[in-house]
């Protein structure tokens, strides 16, 4: 079952990394970070359950510190998403290159 | 005994002073309500205080102390401690200091109203009075010297209060500088009374400095022929000249006349200049300790005698109001100096306590007055001022009276016939006694003149009089009622005053007046007053007054030089600051000529070693550093060049990393 369980997580996890990697629009990129943070969650609650002691709710305190930490990450990138397209017109992650060395 | 309570008389002033000092100009009801507020409490406390001194029953003979000791510092094995201390001395002056203090005050709101700084002026006042208070119920010479300082600084601040005067401003300065030659004096004879006594505690049951074991060391112990006492005693005594004026140091006193005129009044009254006058009271037990002629009381009563008399020969031909009260206070400090000086603090304490009253009603009559005639000063433009400011008129002559000596009726008799009879009696020498003589004739004498000057005749100036608001006449009024009072327990009748202060019980007895030598002193000052007060009339009271001075057109070159305050300050102006100055020009030339040279040539080394320096980094160091930065600098360029902006492309790498990290840790651990 673990396995099953972390196979799910590995491909949620690539999804994720593919979209982060290869959009362009920064929401669907914010979108892809979600989804990796979910195969994240989904890899705590698998170790949780199987774990040697699962009575004690480590796994889903973590999952929902992760989950509420998330949330402030969405929240911080959209916010970001919002200013970017407010300078540039635009969300497209390739031409918010400014912070370039 | 509470002494929390004692404490709180001189701490409320300051609490209130704090507190004003952080409100706002325009709050000035408030400012004026916490100061006189908490004035007003401490004015009760401390009459409280004078009623556990007047009712403390030790049913033995002598001086009641009740004290209370505590530690301030501590260093190795030694502790300074403080003290505060109630006694006759102490509840006498602290009673009338808080009291005319709380008058001024009040007046003050009449005369200050229109000041810009009102609030800040409250808050100097409220620090005056504090400090002062402190200096009066004080139980160690060093809680004392630190309120004395505080004194001096409120001083400062007030008679420099309208500091955009500069004359206003030179005079804060003056005073300053002046009074801080004797303390410099003051704070010598401290640390010595430490050395010699292990103490600046007054009283401290048994072990005070101002107690027989101390002044028998003292007075025993010897310092190029003479008592360690003596010297500690005229150390305290510079002190206690800067701040009440005596000669040569009195400088500082008239010019103190440039602050507001409630400042005058609460300084030649009730607080700084009655405190160098307090301070010989208390620390008496020292100038006596080789008997009522050490060579120390003899220099105090000199310099008294020779201050009386000096101070009242130039107010004669002073033309400005407060000028001539000024030089009067400095005269009048020298006769409580002289009293002190012939062995009988009591007596200068009563007319301490006498003329605060007279003076400060004098003060602040000159202040209404001036008020009423619209900021003039000078007395020449004045005249006729009864008929315009009956009250001022009254209260004014009645303090004028008072200081003249007017027989029987006004305290100011009383104290000073005690004076006169003291001096009298001193079996040194007969000198200061006339000295003082001639100087209360001149007193009366001068004080008609500004009378006549003032009041009478016709007005000269130019503005409309008019008498000045309540808040500004009561005070006046209460204070004259003082004036008159306070001969109730000054007369040699019933003497309650002095043998309060020496702590015995006084008794009613007529034959206090018919004591020889009493009624014959009596007697000749009361001519001397009438002889003056005549004088000054016919000279100045019977025809019209012009621009010149009666006296001047008859003995021009000494009204020149009595106007002229016997040019001491151009002597001081000669001598003193000249030598200052001759001495910093010299310190100056030194500076530049020697040791600006080397200075110049440490400069020259500095610079050589410097140019050393210099071509080593150049050379070797800089070489070597340039290299290296350059090659970091195009390592740099290269590794920056993976840095495209692109967010994804870091991305691309992270996970990329990731990849071979978990290849590596894999390979590793199988």
């Amino acid at each position: 079952m673990l396995q099953i369980l972390l196979a799910i997580s590995a491909v949620l996890f690539c999804f994720g990394l593919l979209a982060t990697l290869t959009r362009r629009n920064a929401i669907l990129v914010l979108i892809g970070i979600e989804l990796m943070l979910g195969a994240g969650n989904l890899n705590f609650i698998a170790f949780w359950k199987f774990s040697a002691n699962p009575e004690a709710l480590t796994g889903v305190m973590f999952a929902i510190f992760s989950i509420a930490i998330a949330a402030a990450e969405a929240a911080v990138g959209l916010a970001i998403v919002i200013q970017v397209h407010r300078r540039l017109h635009s969300v497209d992650v390739n031409q918010a290159t400014q912070l370039k060395g | 005994m509470d002494f929390l309570l004692i404490a709180l008389i001189p701490l409320l002033p300051l609490v209130a002073a704090g507190l004003t000092a952080l409100l706002k100009r325009e709050q000035k009801a408030l400012s004026a309500t916490l100061v006189i507020g908490a004035q007003t409490v401490a004015c009760v406390l401390s009459l409280w205080a004078l009623l556990l001194a007047m009712c403390a029953d030790n049913g033995e003979p002598g001086l009641i102390h009740e004290f209370v000791n505590f530690p301030w510092l501590t260093f190795g094995h030694e502790t300074l401690k403080l003290g505060l201390l109630v006694d006759p001395l102490s509840g006498v002056m602290g009673a009338m200091v808080a009291f005319v203090a709380l008058l001024i005050f009040i007046y003050s709101h009449g005369y200050m109203k229109e000041d810009r700084n009102y609030t800040r002026f409250y808050t100097f006042l409220g620090l005056f009075s504090g400090a002062m208070l402190g200096v009066v119920y004080s139980n160690s010479l060093l809680l004392t010297f630190v309120c004395w300082e505080l004194v001096g600084l409120a001083s400062y601040l007030l008679i420099g209060f309208w500091f955009f005067k500069p004359s206003a401003a030179a005079a804060a300065k003056k005073a300053f500088l002046t009074t801080r030659v004797g303390d410099m004096g003051l704070m010598i004879g401290m640390f010595w009374l430490y050395k010699a006594a292990g103490t600046l505690l007054f009283y401290d049951n048994g072990a005070g400095c101002l107690e027989q074991a101390a002044l028998a060391t003292m007075a025993k112990t010897l310092v190029g022929g003479l008592a360690l006492s003596n010297i500690i005693a005229l150390l305290i005594f510079c002190g206690a000249a800067g701040k009440s004026g005596q000669f040569p140091l009195h400088v500082w006193l008239p010019d103190a006349m440039e602050g507001p005129t409630p400042v005058s009044a609460l300084i030649h009254a009730a607080t700084m200049v009655a405190a160098g006058v307090y301070l010989v009271a208390r620390v008496f037990p020292i100038f006596a300790a080789t008997g009522t002629h050490s060579i120390s009381l003899i220099v105090v009563a000199s310099v008294g005698a020779f201050t009386a008399l000096f101070a009242a020969l130039i107010a004669v031909a002073q033309n400005d109001i407060k000028r001539i009260l000024a030089y009067s206070t400095v005269s009048q400090l020298g006769f409580m100096m002289l009293a002190a000086g012939v062995g009988h603090p009591g007596v200068a304490m009563l007319h301490l306590i006498a003329h605060a009253f007279f003076k400060a009603l004098l003060f602040m009559g000159a202040g209404s007055v001036i008020h009423g005639v619209h900021d003039e000063q000078d007395i020449r433009e004045m005249g006729g001022l009864r008929r315009f400011m009956p009250v001022t008129f009254v209260t004014y002559s009645i303090g004028m009276l008072a200081l003249a000596g007017f027989p029987v009726l006004f305290s100011g008799f009383w104290s000073k016939d005690a004076i006169l009879h003291a001096a009298h009696l001193w079996p040194v020498s007969q000198l200061p006694f006339y000295m003082a003589t001639a100087a209360a004739f001149l007193t009366a004498f001068y004080m008609t003149r500004q009378m006549a000057y003032v009041f009478f005749g016709q007005y000269r100036g130019h503005a409309h009089p008019h008498e000045s608001p309540a808040v500004m006449t009561l005070p006046l009024v209460i204070l004259a009622a003082a004036a008159i009072l306070m001969s109730l327990p000054a007369t040699p009748a019933w003497p309650a005053f002095e043998e309060f202060l020496k702590g015995e019980a006084a008794h009613f007895s007529l034959e206090g007046l018919t004591e020889p030598g009493f009624l014959q002193i009596a007697l000749t000052s009361t001519a001397i007053v009438f002889l003056g007060i005549g004088l000054g009339w016919l000279i100045y009271g019977r025809k019209p007054l012009g621009a010149v001075d009666p006296i001047q057109t008859a003995a021009a070159p000494a009204f020149r030089a009595l106007a002229n305050r016997l040019y001491i300050d151009e002597i001081y102006d000669a001598t003193v600051i000249r030598a200052l100055h001759g001495f910093g020009s010299l310190a100056a030339w030194i500076d530049r000529q020697i040791l600006a040279g080397i200075v110049s040539a440490v400069a020259a080394l500095s610079f050589f070693v410097s140019a050393v320096s210099n071509g080593i980094d150049r050379f070797v160091i800089n070489f070597g550093f340039d290299n290296s930065c350059n090659a970091l600098r195009e390592y740099g360029g290269a590794a920056a060049s993976c840095e495209g902006g692109r967010v994804q492309g870091y991305l691309r790498l992270i996970a990329l990393g990731t990849v071979i990290l978990l290849a590596v840790i894999g390979w590793l651990l199988v």
